[in-house]
């Protein structure tokens, strides 16, 4: 039998009736077609599909969809406002934090929220705070310059 | 083989605790309960677990939230997630360990959404909340649709993945005690580097007097063994003592001891290793609870 | 700006602003309509015989189209090939069959065995498990120097003892140099299997049209035009029926180097059915069902003279090739090793002896580096083993060694010429921010404090630039490896670009930019780069091998400068001079001296276009097709060095600081080839640290899912300190080395020499990888035991 939830997304709420095994990934991808959102592995362990769930960094294969009833998520495809780039996707681009691109939105998205709770992280906070985004291209050292930029556009560090 | 689809189930979110442990019973041990859902998740997707039901219990009121009680101890809804236990001042102050093992819990997202109630109830031999629990001494709130009960931490932990609650009971909370004049706590861990779990953790909670003598301990261990296990013999070597460096040594010899013929063997680490490293993060755990309680 | 100096910026990619926005397109990204979904039933066991498959109960399931078995396809699936081989009569090489979907037995958890089709992933994932397959267990071996052992369980029974080939190579005679030598060194080397973990795992989409007989297949990969062909050959369906397409894909690091068994059976279903399929590939399924890398038992020994002069290297070499020989398997411990075992030393006299063995494991393959990081494993932990020997400190014994710097050419005993090198300077270079003697300080204090550092360097080299292809067909390539390229310009003068090249994060569409604008004197908007589809491009080779630029920048410069010589042909005719006279420089065409005749690009192109006033005989249209074959290999170098920091009391093991010296000739975009170093150290630190593929005895993935597996993470590495040297290679026009593989090959052994350097004093000679703590425990115990020992028998002696 199909649960109901309303999950408002980027903005625009959704009412969806789906399976109960339906994953918060699952329903993004396939019922909603946002794609931005990557699965990586079957383990929780990539991050790959990462979203913030009310401000915190979820992954969003580790949740049915139904826990968020009742919920504001936001997506890479919702870290730009009004056609203009988040300081965090300004700063990827700038300091070479992606190369095949899959990681990159969960990686995005997790440094939202480290710099929402620590606007000017060290070093070593950044690499603590990404542990459960893998990337196999960077080796991190880019993406932990993104990350510091990213604290110093929007003013922190 | 498609990996990351679960098997179906029927999906409930009571709102009470009556009305969850009810559904439990009616399931007959074929329900689980759904709290942040990272450990059983990974578990359903790879088929590993394929329960007929899941039970939610997001909606279900006052088992959220941290209180602090007018005796000075704190009471944690089972609930409460990691991050939750992180932000906590009442918790920084009270009772350390616990942010120390929190911020030690797998990764930003995981602590966003895993839960003290759901660590301790389902009781991961390398969980690290089960080790402090042990070691501060938690009272861990159990209730069903008839009665309620607080069941010691040093005695919830039974086995591999199994504990004291009964098919029916829920996990409501947990009571830390009061802060003790002189008491520090600690949790240090050496990390599995692949699943961050515990390869062996060890949480140790000291009281020192005035005259630098140890007139408490109590050491919990996880990832050494089936489950998280109280090291009593190591705790003796420790009460009534000052904590040089030779007690301090002695003790650590003996943290552990419980679990001989039972440390886990695997591809991670040797039974031999998880041995030594219990008694070499014994010594570790203690000594920075000393420092802590005399501080 | 002046378009020209875009050559050596940091111009920012091009690729970025799709992927940040999430409008990446990666295959799980890709919807057609009435799409059906694939699940592959895989074998549980590491070898079985299979008596039956009852698909009854899983064809009758909700929402399932259809079950196939090996045998129901056996015809139109074929044997899928070995895409190197290696000479059969000296090597007794063996091409066992390799089915797509295993018929009769099976040869290793994760062997496709059946395929389920049917109307949502959910729906063919249940089935699965409904998919009644009757085995009968048979004995496993998944080591290879065991597999090779008179009664050992026999994978396939046309390789008796397991032995797919046993290949050698050398140079001079080793044997009378280890005779004549001061001293010989000996050491077994392990170098683990890994998993390549790509974060996108594999996956596939084919769609059939009946009326047209065209098979479209999009697949995560990096040779679509090889695909094409292997496709075709395996089949029969025609390759000009074939249409292959890389769309945005998720990283390779080698594991997306082949034909695979479900590109195969994605496609033969897709035909079959006249259906669209998708096949997405999970991350669990991925560690058993993609290639793995590495996986040598090495035997080596090093000999020479007492003052630090190498006169010799001997290896002898298990190499585990898994269940099958995957597509480049031959080529992998065989050419790229043994070729480079003289590293950048004067080594006279090497021996290398491979024996390629097949075990009940998932095949192995190129894994980023591929051969080359086994060898210089070998080499420079070798190298170092024999500096300790002699107490001799391990740089002074690298530069005796060193071959002198050449500009152009020297060839090496093991009869391959390196392109140029100056391997002096890489070491200085990384000297000049690395102070050794100050290090050595340190070391010294910690040590008196119960710290244990040490320091490993590894000055390596590699085989790039893949290749020449009458040299590699000489050596088994089934395919040429040169690379294609066209450069279209339109009528307005913008310009699109197509490789054979096919990036996977390399950030070609950018590179290629760089070079097209600075060459034609556009700007970089003005021109698109395509890649990744066998429909707009003619055949081109694939990226791998750091390749793309030594091989397929220099076909983009052919096939510009083949337009630049027309425009100027049809630019002298407009401007009533000799072509000879016309000059051509940032997008203008001009005649030296004389003032006010000059053209720019866009009215060329479009006077090629229009074609009212072309000079007599000459065909409208500006396009260039251009295909590079490489004369030689271009050789990279460098010096890495690394620190580790090992607590002496859990062996916990970590990386404290590491400096990168590389030199890949001249570099198009440093922020692009410093991303490539970054990428390429985290992977050869994993593979030292912490990164192990381990197989119980019968067969099973006992690190069969990323929490298992240990993946590095962020926590994991220091910030990276790098800078790079400029030799620039002879073999092509840019000068370009490749830059895709130097980290992976130099990190592992420069981890290891700073391990064995920080537990020296302890009498430790050799660790193998990974330097997990409970092996670092073990060793600093076991060393400390054997010394408490030695001391109390010297005690007795005295007493």
């Amino acid at each position: 039998m199909n649960v109901e939830a309303t999950i408002t997304i980027n903005g625009t709420e959704h009412k969806v009736q789906v399976p109960p095994r339906t994953l918060l990934s699952q329903l993004l991808r396939d019922e909603l077609d946002m794609t931005g959102t990557h699965v990586g592995c079957d383990t929780s362990s990539c991050g790959a599909c990462t979203v913030l769930v009310d401000g915190n960094a979820t992954k969003s294969c580790t949740m049915f969809a139904v826990q968020a009833d009742g919920s504001e998520v936001t997506t890479v495809e919702g870290l730009a406002s009004n056609g203009e780039l988040h300081p965090i996707q300004v700063a990827f681009r700038e300091k070479h934090g992606l190369q095949c691109g899959f990681c990159t939105p969960g990686m995005m998205v997790t440094a939202v929220q480290i710099l929402e709770l620590n606007p000017a992280p060290s070093e070593a906070e950044i690499r603590s705070g990404l542990r459960g985004n893998l990337c196999r291209c960077t080796g991190y050292h880019n993406i932990v310059a993104a990350v510091q930029h990213a604290a110093e556009l929007s003013g922190g560090a | 083989m498609t990996t990351g689809v679960t098997d179906p189930f029927a999906y409930h979110a009571p709102e009470t605790v009556r009305e969850a442990s009810q559904a439990l019973s009616r399931y007959r041990g074929d329900a689980k309960l759904l709290a942040g859902g990272h450990s059983l998740i990974p578990m359903m997707k790879l088929r590993v677990a394929s329960p007929q039901a899941i039970i939610d219990l997001r909606n279900v009121e006052g088992i959220k939230g941290i209180t602090e009680n007018d005796d000075g101890s704190i009471t944690i809804g089972a609930m409460t997630t990691y991050h939750e236990l992180i932000a906590s001042d009442a918790i920084n102050s009270t009772a350390g360990s616990i942010v120390e093992a929190a911020s030690q819990v797998a990764d930003t997202q995981v602590r966003n959404w895993g839960t003290i109630g759901g660590s301790l109830a389902h009781a991961d031999p390398a969980g690290d909340l089960p080790a402090v629990a042990v070691a501060l001494d938690f009272a861990i709130h159990a209730q069903s649709a008839r009665s309620k009960r607080t069941i010691a931490s040093d005695r919830f932990f039974r086995g591999y993945l199994e504990t004291a609650l009964r098919p029916s009971e829920i996990l409501t909370g947990v009571t830390v005690p009061a802060r003790v004049e002189g008491s520090g706590c600690a949790y240090v861990k050496l990390a599995n580097k692949a699943s961050h779990y515990a390869i062996v953790g060890v949480a140790a909670s000291l009281t020192i007097d005035a005259g630098g003598v140890c007139t408490a301990a109590r050491i919990g261990i996880t990832g050494a063994g089936p489950h998280a296990t109280r090291s009593r013999r190591a705790e003796r070597i420790l009460v009534g003592k000052e904590l040089n460096d030779s007690v301090i040594n002695r003790a650590s010899q003996r943290g552990g001891a419980e679990l001989a013929g039972m440390f886990n063997d695997d591809v991670h680490a040797s039974a031999e290793y998880r041995e030594a490293m219990t008694q070499v993060y014994t010594a570790r755990a203690v000594r920075a609870a000393a420092a802590r309680a005399t501080s | 700006m002046t378009t020209e100096t875009l050559i050596g910026q940091e111009v920012k990619r091009v690729e970025d602003h799709a992927l940040i926005t999430g409008r990446g397109q990666y295959i799980d990204d890709l919807r057609l309509p009435g799409l059906l979904h694939i699940a592959i039933v895989r074998s549980p066991y590491g070898h079985a015989k299979i008596n039956n498959i009852d698909v009854s109960a899983a064809a009758n399931a909700t929402g399932v189209v259809s079950v196939f078995t090996g045998a129901d396809l056996a015809e139109q699936l074929g044997s899928l090939p070995a895409g190197w081989l290696l000479d059969e009569e000296s090597t007794g090489m063996k091409t066992p069959d390799h089915p797509p979907l295993a018929i009769e037995r099976v040869r290793y958890v994760g062997d496709a065995v059946a395929a389920v089709v049917a109307d949502s992933p959910a729906a063919a994932s249940d089935a699965v498990a409904l998919v009644e397959v009757d085995y009968e267990p048979l004995d496993a071996v998944t080591d290879a120097e065991k597999a090779t052992q008179d009664g050992a369980p026999q994978v396939h029974d046309d390789a008796p003892n397991n032995l797919a080939f046993d290949w050698s190579v050398g140079a001079g005679d080793y044997e009378a140099a280890a005779a004549e030598a001061d001293i010989v060194v000996s050491e077994r080397i392990v170098n683990q299997r890994l998993i390549p973990n790509p974060m996108e795992p594999r996956g596939i989409m084919a769609d059939y049209n009946g009326g047209t007989e065209q098979l479209t297949i999009w697949t995560s990969t990096q040779i679509p035009h090889l695909v094409r062909l292997l496709f075709a050959l395996v089949t029969g369906h025609p390759e000009h029926k074939v249409r292959v397409v890389a769309p945005d894909v998720g990283g390779g690091f080698g594991c997306k180097l082949y034909l695979y068994a479900e590109e195969v059976i994605c496609g033969i279903i897709a035909k079959q059915l006249e259906r669209p399929v998708k096949w997405i590939e999970g991350r669990t399924e991925n560690y058993i069902a993609t290639t793995h890398g590495r996986d040598h038992i090495a035997d080596a020994e090093i000999c020479g003279t007492s003052d630090g002069i190498v006169t010799g290297l001997k290896v002898e070499v298990y190499a585990n090739l898994g269940g099958y020989l995957s597509t480049f398997a031959p080529a992998i411990p065989t050419i790229l090793f043994g070729l480079m075992l003289g590293g950048c030393y004067k080594v006279e006299n090497i021996s290398c002896q491979v024996k390629g063995v097949f075990t009940n494991t998932t095949p192995v393959d190129a894994y980023r580096g591929a051969g080359r990081p086994e060898a210089t494993y070998v080499v420079e932990r070798m190298m170092e083993r024999y500096a300790h020997e002699l107490g001799r400190d391990v740089l002074g014994v690298r530069r005796r060694n060193f071959v002198r710097p050449f500009k152009r050419g020297h060839d090496m005993p093991i009869g391959v010429t390196y392109d140029s090198g100056n391997y002096q300077a890489a070491l200085g270079a990384a000297l000049d921010i690395f102070d050794y003697q100050e290090f050595r300080q340190q070391q010294r204090a910690a040590r008196s404090e119960g710290k244990l550092l040490g320091v490993g360097f590894s000055t390596y080299i590699e085989i790039c630039g893949m290749a020449p292809s009458a040299v590699a067909g000489a050596l088994g390539a089934g395919a040429g490896l040169w690379e294609s390229s066209t450069v279209r310009v339109h009528p307005t003068g913008t310009v699109t670009v197509f490789t054979g090249t096919s990036p996977h994060g390399q950030g070609h569409e950018t590179t290629l930019a760089q070079i097209t604008s600075s060459r034609l004197g556009i700007p970089m908007e003005n021109v698109e780069v395509v890649h990744g589809d066998t429909e707009r491009h003619q055949f081109g080779t694939g990226t791998f091998g750091s390749r793309s630029l030594a091989v397929g920048g220099q076909a983009l410069m052919m096939s510009l400068d083949k337009v630049i010589e027309k425009a100027k042909v049809i630019a002298a005719h407009e401007m009533g001079v000799d072509t000879k006279q016309v000059r051509f420089e940032n997008g203008t065409f001009y005649v030296e001296d004389i003032q006010e005749r000059e053209i720019p690009w866009g009215d060329v192109a479009l006077g090629a276009y229009w074609a009212k006033n072309l000079p007599p005989g000459l065909e409208p249209g500006l396009e260039a097709v251009s295909f590079f074959d490489p004369e030689n290999f271009t050789w990279p170098f460098g010096t890495h060095i690394a620190v580790v920091e090992i607590d002496e009391v859990t062996g916990e093991t970590k990386l404290a600081r590491y400096v990168a010296i590389d030199d890949v000739g001249n570099v198009i975009n440093p922020m692009i080839v410093d991303g490539m170093v970054h990428g390429g150290i985290a992977q050869g630190v994993g593979q030292a640290l912490q990164e192990c593929a381990v197989y119980s005895d019968d067969g099973q993935l006992l690190t069969g899912s990323m929490m298992d597996y240990a993946v590095p993470t962020a926590e994991d590495f220091p910030s990276f300190e790098t800078d790079r040297t400029v030799t620039p290679t002879p073999v092509n026009a840019l000068g370009a080395k490749g830059a895709g593989e130097t980290g992976t090959i130099a990190a592992s052994p420069a981890v290891v020499n700073a391990a064995v350097d920080a537990l020296k004093h302890l009498g430790v000679t050799h660790l193998n990888m990974p330097l997990s703590p409970e092996k670092m425990w073990r060793t600093i115990e076991d060393a400390k035991e054997e010394r408490r020992a030695r001391r109390s028998a010297a005690a007795r002696r005295g007493n």
